[in-house]
């Protein structure tokens, strides 16, 4: 084997990592808003990115039965939609169920596992139990080759910018806007956050939904990796929670790095091992940090 | 007599009777043996539930992965079970004979060395109980030491669960893979399948699980169990009276363990097979649920829940299967909004007084559940600005502050 040959190789395992890196930083990233900033645990999370995801679905078969000629551009408004619908969803979730339970967070994990299932029968009444892909654009197929030998999935890069246009637009929203200064005041001290005049309610809520329409984003995206079922969200919940217990919940940065240090580690495993067992290795690894660091890995520095 | 009375309580025994009644003598009388057998098989999922309503109802520690420890004492059982059917005589077609057909398909020629004591009764019993428990040790010692409760428990839990199902479906050859063991024949040449082995089963299963309700009755009577509900309740105070909480919780965490071992073992011995379909995070969810619905704090209770959601599962997967799911989540959204301990709760709350109201004086009108109202009324007070403090999500307690709850007399 030459230089270049293992050269290609270690490049396109480093972007296999990098492609898990940003497929999980998304799914974590509406869970860092829901779950790390407001503690509320939301086992329907993978369900509001299936709901993304069966957006994209729709706008696909819409565009190509009415508007053919449309299909180069479907995909970038369809994500926006998803962002919309999930939002919605996301609103009307935290009016009828989570805001009656913020003081018994182990109920509001029973409840939103009720709303899981809810959603997933929904899911299949509409859409059948079978697995969907939308019709992808043609820019997106293929994949991108710089050098001899080298392949590079533009699925896998698509995904990998809009995550790092996710994650900054999360970063901005919460660190320099007047909602985010007004979610971080409330997770420090809510009561403190109400005395000010600020309406911790109505931030709960637009907080929830923003959490749920990034999941929307998240799972639009998925739909250019792999297929769509009624019960696909679950399959990634587990691993939303993991990412942001891991990178230590309140912290944005954490969970950007948890992501990075999960996905790399897994994909090196995977390298040497089987998948199955690549991924036994990393949430034994998980674990095991959890249990002896429990506030995970950037903890926020707050007097309790 | 009395001494049972002194720790049990009247009203107690007669619940435990009444149960008894059920599952001994109604339920076998009125079901055949296909059905009793489906019986028997939910009342292995009461076990998960009585260790449930220790752990959660009683010690406030919620577990996502009761399946786990359900699915290591199903496993315990069915290896040893497995490893008897598999005996030279009957797997003769195999390439290696003596070894588990599963093992023979993975191309594995000898049996692994961790499976060899498992041709023990004993060794098999013995593990089923320990192994769970000393897993549940080890993941409740390393967080209940470091003060992780809640919420972070549950996930770990959860992953907890997810590893060992991934762990089960990937190492094939030595575990089953996805299909789990099956055709697990006799015990000590005792052929399990039979109508009459059957019947043995399930009254065996029964007796354990009446021995699990005493066995958690009588430490809930105990000081310990006044000291997990005080844990419960106010954890710091008593840490500052000098108690190691902590160790409290592992204990109950164990316990919660070994009861859903010896349920998966009676699982593995009714159903004639174990899978990972018992293990991981649905399932767990699953068997909250069955104590949810029963009564959290209620150990006859979780029993009579375990078998109401199991038989309208059955029911109304066999018959109207697009609904199943929507009263799941009806069930998860309702106990948790409406009637927070589940039927027990309501019983309490209204069968009681109106059997007691009966013999005795007028009954107590029942209490309203403060917390769907007062929040309601949060909302509209939440406008003005002289209120927050009170409303700021301190919504449970918020009445006792007497300015905005419901008009307390």
């Amino acid at each position: 084997m030459t230089a270049s040959e293992i050269w290609n190789i270690v490049m396109m395992q480093g972007f296999a990592g990098l492609s898990l890196f940003s497929v999980l930083l998304l799914m974590g990233l509406g869970l860092a808003i829901i779950f790390g900033q407001m503690g509320v645990i939301n086992m329907a999370h993978g369900e509001f990115m299936t709901i993304g995801a069966y957006t994209i679905f729709l706008a696909s078969t819409l565009t190509e039965t009415y508007a053919p000629g449309l299909m180069p551009y479907y995909f970038l408004i369809a994500i926006g939609i998803a962002f919309v619908l999930a939002f919605a969803v996301g609103w009307m979730a935290e009016w009828a169920l989570i805001r009656h339970l913020y003081r018994r967070p182990l109920d509001t994990l029973l409840a939103t596992w009720g709303l899981s299932l809810g959603m997933q029968q929904i899911f299949r009444s509409t859409f059948g139990a079978k697995e969907v892909s939308p019709t992808l654009p043609e820019w997106l197929m293929g994949s991108w080759s710089p050098a001899e030998g080298l392949d590079i999935p533009i699925n896998g890069l698509f995904v990998l910018a809009l995550t790092v246009l996710v994650a900054g637009g999360v970063f901005v929203m919460l660190y320099r806007s007047r909602w985010g200064l007004r979610v971080r005041a409330t997770v420090a001290n809510r009561t403190m956050a109400n005395a000010i005049g600020i309406n911790t309610k109505k931030t709960d809520r637009m907080t929830f939904a923003i959490g749920c329409g990034i999941a929307g984003v998240a799972g639009a995206a998925f739909t250019t990796i792999g297929s769509t079922g009624p019960t696909s969200g679950s399959l990634y919940i587990v691993d939303a929670f993991l990412v942001v217990t891991f990178g230590g919940a309140a912290s944005l940065f954490g969970t950007v790095a948890s992501a990075f240090g999960i996905a790399q580690a897994q994909s090196i495993t995977e390298f040497f091992l089987t998948g199955s067992m690549a991924k036994v290795i990393t949430l034994l690894a998980i674990i095991t940090i959890l249990m002896i660091r429990p506030q995970g890995l950037f903890a926020l520095k707050v007097r309790r | 007599m009395t001494k049972l009375r002194h720790w049990l309580g009247t009203s107690d025994i007669a619940g435990i009777v009444i149960l008894a009644l059920v599952i001994l003598v109604v339920m076998p009388l009125t079901a055949d043996i296909f059905r009793l057998n489906l019986i028997g098989k939910y009342l292995t999922y009461a076990f998960v539930a009585v260790g449930l309503v220790m752990l959660w109802g009683y010690g406030g520690i919620l577990s996502l992965g009761q399946g786990v420890f359900f699915g290591l004492g199903g496993y315990c059982m069915a290896m040893f079970l497995k490893l008897e059917a598999s005996d030279p005589e009957s797997t003769k077609i195999q390439s290696t004979p003596g070894i588990p057909d599963f093992m023979d398909w993975n191309q594995i020629t000898q049996l692994p060395l961790w499976w060899e004591p498992f041709r023990h009764l004993p060794f098999a019993i013995f593990a089923l109980l320990f192994v769970p428990t000393l897993l549940a040790f080890i993941v409740g010692f390393a967080m209940f030491k470091r003060r992780v409760g809640g919420v972070y428990f549950a996930i770990i839990t959860q992953a907890v669960a997810l590893v060992l199902t991934v762990l089960i479906i990937g190492q094939q050859g030595y575990t089953g893979g996805v299909n789990g063991m099956t055709d697990l024949k006799t015990m000590l040449g005792w052929d399990v399948r039979t109508d009459s082995a059957k019947y043995i089963l399930y009254y065996a299963n029964a007796i354990l699980l009446f021995g699990a309700i005493f066995l958690c009755r009588w430490i809930q009577k105990s000081k310990l169990g006044t000291l997990l509900l005080a844990m419960r309740d106010k954890e710091d105070r008593v840490r500052f009276s000098g108690y190691d909480v902590a160790n409290f919780k592992v204990f109950v965490f164990c316990l919660a363990a070994m009861l859903c071992g010896i349920g998966g073992a009676m699982f593995a011995l009714q159903v004639g097979f174990m899978s990972p379909s018992f293990v991981g995070i649905v399932p767990s969810i699953e068997m909250v649920i069955f104590a949810a619905v029963g009564g959290r704090n209620s150990l006859v209770g979780a029993v009579y829940g375990t078998l109401l959601v199991n038989f309208g599962k059955t029911y109304f997967s066999e018959s109207f299967p697009q609904l199943w799911l929507f009263l799941m989540a009806a069930l998860f959204i309702g106990v948790v909004m409406a009637f927070p301990n589940g039927f027990a709760g309501l019983f309490e709350d209204f069968v009681k007084p109106w059997l007691l109201g009966k013999r005795e004086k007028k009954p107590e009108t029942p209490a309203v559940p403060p917390v769907a109202p007062v929040t309601m009324q949060d909302d509209d007070v939440s406008k003005t600005v002289t209120t927050r403090t009170v409303d700021s999500g301190d919504a449970v307690s918020a009445p006792t502050t007497g300015r905005m709850g419901p008009a307390t007399a």
